[in-house]
C-alpha cells in the first residue's frame, strides 16, 4: 500500500484538495456552487464507473444512461412503496448490479463497434419499457420522489456529501482493481483477448466483472439524484447526452488510470458550466469544438501531457527571450 | 510411460470442408512428437480444437485421463495445456516482463503478482531473455517475440506444451538457439507438440512424427519409417528430397 501511495503521490495530494475544496462549497453559501459541486462528485463517480470497462477493459461502453436510469427508477419505485430511504437506495444499486452482472453475459460477446451499438440499444431500450410501463412508472408523466426532510441547504450539502462518499468509494474500488488480479486481467484483455484467453483469464467472467462494477455505482448515483430532484422522467434519467458525456470525460482526464476520469469529469463539468453562463446561444457549439480537438490532438487525455516538458519549455522560452532583450 | 493427450476420432468442419477429418494419436509423457503437413494440412486447426479455442465437430479430447472435449481455451491454459502462437501474440504495451507474469498468475495459478512477476523473471532467464524484462513487448525482434510466446507459455507451468511454428520466420542461427530451447523445456519434462514446416528441425528432435494432409492422418511413426512411407513421399515430402535425406543419414 505505501509503494502505490508513494508512486503517484502528488496525484493523491492533489486529488484529496479537490474533494476537500468540494466538500466545502456548501460554507460558502452559495446555493449554485453546492449544485456545480454535486454535479462534479456525482459525474466522477460515473466516470471512474465508466473506466472499469472502457478505460481497463477497452469496451467502448454507451449504457450508462441506462444503469443511471434504472437506479432513479428503482430507488424512486422502492421509496414510493414504503421501503426505508437508504434501504431504496441500496436496493437500487444491488438491482442494477444484478441487471448488469445478466445483461453483460449476453452483450459483452459483441466487440468494438458492435458491443458500442449494443450497448447504446439498451439505453432506448429500457427507456422504453419504463415509459410504456405506466402502471409501475408513471410512464411518460413521471414520477414524484419523496423529498428528504430538511431546509433546502442542508438537503444540498447531504446530498453533496452523500455523492463525494459514492464517489470516494469507485477511486478506493478503481485503486483495488487496478492493482490486483481483475486489473491485471482485464489489462490483458484490453490488449488482447485471444491471447488473455490463452494464458487461462476467464475472459467472460473478468469482462462480466467489469461491466457489473461500471454499472452499480451509477445505480446507486441515480437514486440518490432521484431523491435530491424529487421528480423523475424517463427522457431526463435516460438521457443519450449523458451516456456520451460519461465517456469524453474519461477520454478528456485519462483512460484507464484512476486519477484520469476524476480529472476529466472535473474539468469537463467546469468547462460546461462556464460555456454555459458566458456564452448561452453558442455553448453546445463550443464545447463540441473542444471536445473534438481534446480527442484529435491529446488522445491519451489530459493525465498524459508531461507537465514537466512543458515547464521547461514555457522556462527556456522566457530565458530565450531575456537574453535577445 | 503413460499418455498425457489422446485424440480420438476427432474431426472438425467448416461448412462443408472437412478441415480436419477422424484424427486419432496419443502423445506420451516426456515424449517431443512432430506434427507436419503441408499448407492447409489442418495443422493449425488441430491445435485449436486441442486448446478448445475451436469446438469439435466430432471425436473427443482426453488430457490427463480426463475428458475435456468441450473445454474453453482458458480452461486448458489451466489444465496444463499450453501453446505458442504462430502469428505472436503478446500484450503489446506491457513489458516483457508482465507478458510472462499474466501466464504465471493466470495460467499457473499462483496467488499474488509478486510471485507470478518472480516466476516470470526466472523463465526469462531460461528462455534468455531476461536482460530484456523491463522493455515494452511490442520493442521485441521477431525471435525475441518467439522467445516470449515460450517463456508467457512456460510460466503457465505446462504438461503438455503445443509449439505451433515457433522457427518459422527464423534465421539458421536462430534456429538453432530456438532448437537447445526445446530440448531443454523437453528435459524439464515437459511433453511437446511440435508443429513445423523445416524437416532439419522436425528430424533432428523429435522420437515421432505424425503427417498430415487433407486434414487427414496418413502416417505416423519413427521419423526414419515416415520419410520412408510413399503416401508421405507424395504429398509432402517430394521424391528427390526423401531420397536425400535418406542418403544424408537422417542426421541432420
Amino acid at each position: 500500500m505505501m509503494s502505490l501511495i508513494r508512486s503517484g503521490r502528488l496525484g493523491f495530494i492533489l486529488l484529496a484538495l479537490w474533494v476537500a475544496c468540494l466538500a466545502f462549497t456548501p460554507l460558502l453559501d452559495d446555493a449554485y456552487a453546492v449544485r456545480i459541486a454535486i454535479s462534479i462528485a456525482m459525474f466522477t463517480a460515473m466516470a471512474l464507473s465508466w473506466n472499469f470497462i472502457g478505460g481497463l477493459t477497452g469496451y467502448p461502453s454507451f449504457s450508462t444512461a441506462a444503469f443511471f436510469g434504472i437506479g432513479c427508477y428503482v430507488g424512486a419505485i422502492a421509496q414510493r412503496s414504503g421501503v426505508p430511504l437508504v434501504l431504496a437506495w441500496m436496493l437500487a444499486t444491488l438491482f442494477v448490479a444484478l441487471f448488469a452482472a445478466a445483461l453483460g453475459a449476453i452483450i459483452l460477446r459483441l466487440k468494438g463497434h458492435y458491443f458500442a451499438i449494443g450497448s447504446i440499444a439498451i439505453v432506448e431500450l429500457t427507456r422504453l419499457v419504463v415509459s410504456s410501463w405506466g402502471g409501475m412508472t408513471g410512464g411518460g408523466d413521471g414520477l414524484n420522489v419523496p423529498l428528504l426532510r430538511g431546509a433546502p441547504t442542508e438537503v444540498a450539502s447531504l446530498v453533496l456529501y452523500i455523492m463525494l462518499a459514492i464517489m470516494m468509494t469507485v477511486f478506493v474500488v478503481t485503486l483495488l482493481v487496478e492493482h490486483g488480479r481483475l486489473g491485471f486481467g482485464l489489462r490483458c484483455i484490453h490488449q488482447n483477448e485471444d491471447a488473455a484467453d490463452m494464458v487461462g483469464v476467464d475472459t467472460t467472467r473478468y469482462k462480466i466483472a467489469a461491466y457489473t462494477l461500471s454499472a452499480l455505482f451509477c445505480g446507486a448515483v441515480g437514486a440518490v439524484y432521484a431523491s435530491w430532484v424529487g421528480y423523475i422522467d424517463p427522457t431526463d434519467s435516460f438521457s443519450i447526452l449523458l451516456t456520451i458525456k460519461v465517456p469524453v470525460m474519461v477520454l478528456l482526464g485519462g483512460p484507464g488510470t484512476a486519477l484520469g476520469p476524476v480529472l476529466g469529469a472535473g474539468a469537463f463539468v467546469l468547462l460546461e458550466e462556464f460555456f454555459w453562463a458566458n456564452f448561452l446561444q453558442w455553448n453546445r457549439a463550443i464545447l463540441g469544438g473542444i471536445i473534438v480537438f481534446l480527442i484529435f490532438f491529446l488522445p491519451g487525455g489530459l493525465l498524459k501531457i508531461s507537465y514537466r516538458r512543458l515547464f521547461r519549455r514555457a522556462v527556456d522560452a522566457q530565458r530565450e527571450r531575456k537574453t535577445a532583450t | 510411460m503413460s499418455e498425457i493427450l489422446r485424440l480420438e476420432k476427432v474431426s472438425k468442419a467448416f461448412g462443408g470442408i472437412k478441415a480436419v477429418n477422424d484424427v486419432s494419436f496419443g502423445l506420451k509423457e516426456g515424449q517431443i512428437v512432430a506434427l507436419i503437413g503441408p499448407n492447409g494440412a489442418g495443422k493449425t486447426t488441430l491445435v485449436n480444437l486441442i486448446t478448445g479455442v475451436l469446438p469439435l465437430t466430432e471425436g473427443k479430447v482426453f488430457f490427463a485421463g480426463e475428458e475435456v472435449t468441450r473445454q474453453k481455451a482458458f480452461q486448458a491454459a489451466r489444465r496444463g495445456l499450453a501453446r505458442t502462437f504462430q502469428i505472436v501474440q503478446p500484450f503489446p504495451e506491457m513489458s516483457v516482463m508482465e507478458n510472462v507474469a499474466a501466464g504465471a498468475l493466470f495460467g499457473g495459478e499462483l496467488g499474488s503478482r509478486r510471485e507470478a512477476e518472480a516466476e516470470a523473471r526466472r523463465e526469462l532467464a531460461f528462455v534468455g531473455l531476461d536482460r530484456l524484462a523491463d522493455s515494452p513487448a511490442s520493442s521485441l525482434t521477431l525471435p525475441g517475440r518467439k522467445r516470449l510466446e515460450l517463456a508467457k507459455s512456460l510460466a503457465m507451468k505446462p504438461k503438455v506444451l503445443l509449439l505451433d511454428e515457433v522457427n518459422a520466420g527464423l534465421n539458421t542461427a536462430e534456429i538453432d538457439g530456438a532448437l537447445t530451447l526445446i530440448r531443454k523445456i523437453a528435459e524439464r519434462g515437459v511433453t511437446i507438440l511440435l508443429i513445423e514446416h523445416l524437416m532439419k528441425v522436425v528430424l533432428s528432435i523429435s522420437e515421432r512424427i505424425l503427417v498430415l494432409h487433407h486434414g487427414e492422418l496418413i502416417a505416423e511413426g519413427a521419423p526414419r519409417a515416415v520419410l520412408e512411407d510413399e503416401r508421405v513421399v507424395e504429398a509432402y515430402l517430394g521424391a528427390k528430397f526423401a531420397a536425400r535425406m535418406r542418403k544424408e543419414g537422417l542426421h541432420v
